[in-house]
């Protein structure tokens, strides 16, 4: 009996897109000039200089966050790159991730914050970030085809869907997380929400907002080849082009290029969160700390200057 | 250091205070978590019993009333889910009262908006906290300075202002460290620097000091009552351990399910508990402590003055049975004590003068004296302990068996065990004025035997 039945729910989806692309059309230009102008500017910043000054920065970020070994991994992953020639094709793989996860990060926080304040959107927001990951990943690129054209930028924004909920949820895990007492003790002095936010909450989440960020990057990479499909260049090209000839060499090469690049960003992004005793970054800011004791002029220790020295020398390598 | 106050309010001056004398007022306070709370709270109000309304939501304080004079330590105490941190935490609207007011200084705490509650929490009130909650990410100094911070002083004024709270609390040289590299009771002394540096009139402490270790409490306590008395701050504290409320208490609040069942002084509550409950509750606590000298003393039926001679003396052993006695000179001071050994030697040689007898080592306590320093006097003397005022006048004497009595933990309810009923805390003017009475026919009796 059931045979007969026809739930038309694709129709009613199609219908869905359809109008918006009808009634939303100057929306999604807007976002389609939008993404693509931020794209070029990253990728030009990252393909223009040479593959050697690109490594020396890449490497020294590596240095400064995790310690000398992880530079000289860095710098032997990525001569590997330039070697089987897929530096070019990486550095634009790089960009789109770069940016695919900072525009999943502008959506994430922000709304992982809100999460963490209110139970009711923290309840609807739940289910729509469980069908947001769970979805398969293709079926995102067959609307932000229709919605953006072929490119780059139908992929980073499929990139975005699928890679932006364990952002939201690590950021709403951090902030709940949040010893209560600490944050009654803001409370119990006087403080506004605000400065709650800033002074105590978001410091103390930190490290697991910083898993966020770092799984964010891992599945956004994990999205490129996939992206390349519809357009957007870089090591998922050649992937997918080695794929159609059946060229086993080719597809290695570029795959393992996808590695490099996987490992070297986890293991700094990772190192952001918990900075380690022994890495340079964590060392210079306790002898700062102990030079403040000496001289018992204590330096500004506010949420800014802590994510001033987090995100400079990432933000310095972009 | 406190108790001679306690004494005085346990005295009746209540009524004579002025509203201006009252730091914290509460009146009818109820809370309840649930989803039907103002329902729950209602019928609450109406008499019904915390069971009743079970269903509705859980009732965690149920019309509280209290007013905390201004710098007082007032201890809430009760067992873990009492409603005692629930309270604590209406005080200053961290949680919304579901009935009742609550006032600090003349200005409300429920029902005003979030922007003028801030306000009074700045101004107003600060909170100690039983986990410390200091700011993990920010040094000591830091951390000292954030209520300051939080009420907008400029950041060197602030700085130093923090620099001479932490030296009060002793942790001068650790301003630059983070409080992970600090010990708990150092981490706890950073919470009350905190409190301290906001410079309000009120300090509310949640369980200040049980997640330290006994020593450590122990030492933490003795100097909060230091920096109370030296910086004359009202301090509402809350514990579930009675030894810590009888020794911090001004006056004590004793909660149970949600109520408070008893509201007095340390000595009121453990010589007379308003019921089964609370005395059950303070059975084991280290009476020492608490029960002062004033209250454990008699009134000096064994004394006589050292003018009745070797003869009076005698007599009046044979009426009081006891070996001893103490005796007194002009103006009721107290000369010494004498043994019936010596008089009953004087009197056979018929020797006219007691003054000769009288052994000048007795030992003189004042009221206020605590009873742990007690035992120890009583072990190396078999005289009596005097207890005196400070021109010397004896008020009263505390013999051996009411101080083993009163060491041993007797509870006033099991008077099958009783030997000794543990007298109501006494007025020490009171026994001083009835002394003088009883002396004066004493006096006029010996005249009378004379003749």
């Amino acid at each position: 009996m059931l045979d007969d039945i026809r739930l038309p729910l694709g129709d009613w989806v199609e219908t869905g897109v359809d109008w918006i692309t009808d009634n939303l059309a100057v929306l999604f230009d807007v976002i389609r000039t939008v993404v693509a102008g931020v794209f070029d500017v990253v990728e030009m910043v990252f393909t223009e200089p040479p593959a050697i000054v690109m490594i020396v920065v890449l490497a020294l970020i590596a240095f400064l966050v995790r310690g000398w070994r992880m530079g000289v991994g860095t710098v032997v992953g990525l001569v590997v790159i330039v070697l089987v020639d897929q530096w070019d094709n990486a550095m634009a793989t790089l960009a789109l991730t770069v940016v695919a996860a900072l525009l999943a990060l502008l959506l994430a926080i922000p709304l992982g914050i809100w999460a963490a304040r209110s139970d009711t959107v923290s309840a609807i927001v739940r289910p729509v970030l469980d069908f947001l990951q769970t979805m398969p990943a293709f079926v995102y690129l067959i609307p932000a085809i229709i919605l953006f054209g072929i490119g780059v930028v139908p992929g980073i924004i499929a990139t975005i869907a699928f890679a932006m909920a364990p952002g939201v949820r690590l950021t709403e895990l951090g902030i709940r997380g949040v010893n209560r007492e600490i944050v009654e003790a803001g409370a119990a002095f006087g403080a506004s929400p605000g400065r709650i936010l800033r002074q105590i909450q978001l410091p103390l989440a930190l490290p697991t907002i910083m898993t966020g960020v770092n799984q964010i990057i891992m599945l956004s990479l994990s999205m490129v080849v996939i992206a390349a499909m519809v357009g957007a260049g870089g090591l998922g090209q050649d992937i997918v082009q080695a794929l159609q000839r059946i060229d086993v060499g080719l597809g290695f090469e570029a795959g393992l290029s996808v590695v490099i690049l996987a490992i070297v960003l986890d293991r700094v992004t990772n190192a952001l969160g918990s900075l380690q005793a022994h890495s340079p970054v964590a060392k210079l800011r306790s002898r700062r700390r102990i030079a403040a004791r000496a001289s018992s002029a204590a330096s500004p220790h506010d949420v800014a200057a802590v994510a001033a020295v987090e995100t400079a020398p990432a933000g310095s390598g972009r | 250091m406190t108790e001679p106050q306690v004494i005085a309010r346990a005295g009746g001056a209540d009524e004579t205070r002025g509203a201006d004398d009252i730091a914290v007022r509460v009146e009818h306070l109820t809370k309840v978590f649930g989803r039907r709370a103002l329902e729950a709270a209602d019928r609450l109000a109406a008499g019904a019993s915390r069971e009743d309304v079970a269903k509705l939501g859980t009732a965690a304080v149920i019309d509280a009333s209290f007013e905390v004079r201004r710098g007082e330590i007032f201890v809430v105490m009760g067992l873990s889910g009492s409603g005692k941190s629930t309270l604590i935490r209406m005080l200053n609207g961290l949680l919304d009262a579901t009935h009742g007011t609550v006032e600090i200084d003349g200005e409300r705490v429920t029902g005003v908006d979030a922007k003028r509650l801030r306000a009074v929490r700045r101004s107003q009130v600060s909170m100690v906290f039983q986990h410390f909650a200091l700011l993990p990410h920010r040094t000591v100094l830091d951390n000292v300075a954030y209520g300051l911070e939080i009420q907008g002083v400029d950041r060197e004024r602030r700085l130093e202002l923090a620099r001479d709270v932490v030296r009060r609390v002793g942790l001068s040289g650790w301003e630059e460290r983070l409080p992970s590299e600090l010990s708990g009771g150092m981490q706890q002394r950073v919470g009350i620097a905190r409190a301290l540096c906001a410079d309000t009139p009120v300090l509310l402490m949640d369980e200040a000091f049980s997640a330290l270790d006994p020593l450590i409490r122990r030492e933490m306590q003795e100097q909060l009552v230091e920096l109370q008395a030296e910086l004359g701050k009202t301090i509402v504290f809350i514990t579930h351990d009675l030894n810590e409320a009888m020794f911090l208490g001004d006056r004590i609040a004793v909660m149970r399910d949600g109520r408070i069942v008893q509201i007095g002084s340390p000595e009121e509550i453990l010589t007379d508990p308003a019921n089964d409950y609370v005395a059950q509750f303070v059975q084991d606590v280290d009476r020492t402590r608490v029960l002062t000298a004033a209250s454990v003393m008699e009134p000096p039926a064994a004394s006589v003055p050292v003018t009745v001679g070797p003869r009076g003396a005698l007599r009046a052993m044979r009426d009081v049975q006891s070996s001893t006695l103490l005796v007194t000179g002009p103006g009721r001071t107290v000369l010494g004590a004498v043994r019936d050994r010596d008089v009953l030697r004087a009197v056979q040689r018929g020797h006219r003068e007691l003054r000769p007898l009288v052994d000048a080592d007795v030992h003189r306590v004042s009221p206020d004296t605590s009873l742990a320093e007690l035992p120890e006097l009583a072990v190396t003397s078999g005289l009596p302990i005097a207890v005196v005022d400070g021109g010397d006048r004896l008020l009263g004497v505390i013999p051996r068996v009411m101080l083993l009595a009163a060491l041993g933990n007797v509870p006033t309810e099991t008077s099958e065990m009783a030997i000794v009923d543990l007298p109501p805390a006494l007025d020490p003017a009171l026994v001083a004025q009835t002394l003088d009475d009883a002396t004066a026919r004493f006096d006029s009796q010996e005249v009378s035997d004379a003749r």
